[in-house]
């Protein structure tokens, strides 16, 4: 067997958080745009598609994504679809934050003053118009700080990723722990790993809640 | 490749999935008594005139809020024995859920606790009630009807999150799923159905304690 050096379990498990990093930009990008997409459409004037998206929502954040990333990665081979685990963590994650997404930025626009609209749509604007010049820019000055803080549980939310095999920081950790035997102290530095991604983000969260807090008196 | 569903083959594992029920909702209903209680401690001593207590407390909730609740479990399951702690895949769950809910319980209650107007504590104290009964009478059932909604949702969140102690073999509702799909092959059908059982437990979950919460907090829940 190799001796594992602390260096050596250290570099290991930093360059695998490079793949949580990167898993969860792919999700959050994807997230973002897909979760646009069901924002203009839940907001919009189609009651049945509005329903559809609630619905979307409900069963993404009812159910555990677990289950989600389980169904997709070995359930869908047995319908004859096959899915690597890189593919399978991207396409869940992606739907899973699609999802909270949409639902947080549905808040912020619906927080927008309805006379807003009413002025917008009396300037002749149609609906895109009015979302995209009058109610999406007050809205995203609302919508950051809780997008930022999602962000946070977004990134926990890619260890699960591991369970289906794919390598990033909790699965390494796993595999170190299988070659070295030193669990304490591997599970202890990955944990300071995600807590050194996940603390900044929180961190200025709450600093930009609390200015749009005062700026908002 | 055709492939028939089948659901009908997964009829005679009702007693597992039963069975995986009962073991996800016993585990989220002992994480949330016990998590909510500590949460409660937890949030009062926030306030506490000693710094060293306010600084342990802020330490705990930021670590726990920051990192995978797969990983404190991991750590909790395979990293505590090398410091003489061993527990059974269960305990060690158990002290997972609990340990990651009351960290949530104690940022939710504390934000609860500061929207109660001071007025109702200082009235309350000026009538000559102690300290503890002011807290526990007054302040407190109402710091609780502030957030109750979101206590509810955190519980809901670690009923679902709960699906991952089946990597250290406890028996819950996602481990009886692989042991099914491991027998007959099915996978398709048996992750669908469980994840079903969870969306219901979820939904369930959430009405029923909304349900509860109009009574307990008689009006004041808003």
């Amino acid at each position: 067997m190799t001796d594992f050096t602390l260096w050596d379990i250290a570099r290991n498990l930093l360059l695998a958080a490079r793949w949580t990093l990167l898993l969860s930009a792919i999700a959050f990008a994807g997230g973002a745009l897909v979760g646009l997409l069901l924002l203009v459409i839940r907001i919009g004037a189609w009651k049945w598609a509005r329903t559809m998206v609630m619905l979307y929502v409900e069963l993404f954040q009812s159910t555990p994504l677990l289950m989600q990333l389980f169904l997709v990665y070995f359930g869908l081979p047995r319908l004859g679809i096959e899915v690597s685990a890189w593919l399978a963590a991207a396409v869940c994650l992606t739907l899973y934050s699609s999802a909270f997404l949409t639902d947080i930025w549905r808040g912020s626009v619906e927080a927008v003053p309805r006379g807003q609209w009413d002025g917008s749509a009396s300037l002749g604007l149609h609906y895109l118009r009015q979302l995209h010049l009058v109610i999406l820019p007050q809205a995203t000055r609302m919508a950051i700080p809780p997008t930022v803080g999602f962000l946070v549980q977004l990134v926990k939310s890619t260890a699960l990723a591991s369970i289906v095999g794919f390598h990033e920081l909790t699965k390494t950790a796993q595999i170190l722990t299988n070659a070295t035997f030193q669990p304490f102290v591997i599970y202890g530095l990955a944990a300071l790993l995600y807590f050194a991604i996940c603390y900044p983000l929180t961190d200025l969260s709450r600093r930009m809640e609390r200015r749009l807090a005062t700026d908002t008196r | 490749m055709s492939y028939q569903l089948d659901f009908g083959a997964l009829v005679q594992y009702l007693g597992l999935f039963l069975h995986g029920t009962a073991v996800t909702l016993g585990l989220t209903v002992l994480a949330s008594v016990v998590g909510i209680v500590l949460g409660i401690a937890g949030a009062a001593a926030s306030s506490s005139k000693f710094l060293w207590v306010r600084r342990l407390i802020a330490a705990y909730v930021e670590l726990i809020r920051n990192t995978p609740f797969i990983v404190q479990m991991f750590f909790i399951f395979f990293g505590l024995p090398s410091m003489g702690l061993r527990l059974t895949a269960l305990q060690a769950a158990a002290l997972a859920m609990t340990v990651n809910l009351t960290a949530y319980a104690i940022e939710i209650i504390r934000a609860g606790l500061e929207a109660v107007p001071v007025g109702q504590g200082e009235a309350a104290r000026s009538m000559g009630l102690r300290i503890l009964p002011v807290f526990g009478l007054i302040v407190l059932p109402q710091a609780l009807a502030n957030v109750y909604p979101a206590l509810v949702g955190q519980i809901t969140i670690t009923m679902l999150e709960s699906a991952v102690v089946s990597q250290i073999a406890v028996v819950d509702l996602t481990h009886v799923a692989d042991y099914i799909q491991s027998r007959n092959f099915r996978s398709f059908e048996t992750y669908l159905i469980i994840t079903l059982i969870y969306l219901v437990l979820a939904v369930l979950m959430r009405r029923m304690l909304a349900y509860a919460g109009r009574g307990l907090f008689a009006g004041r829940v808003r």
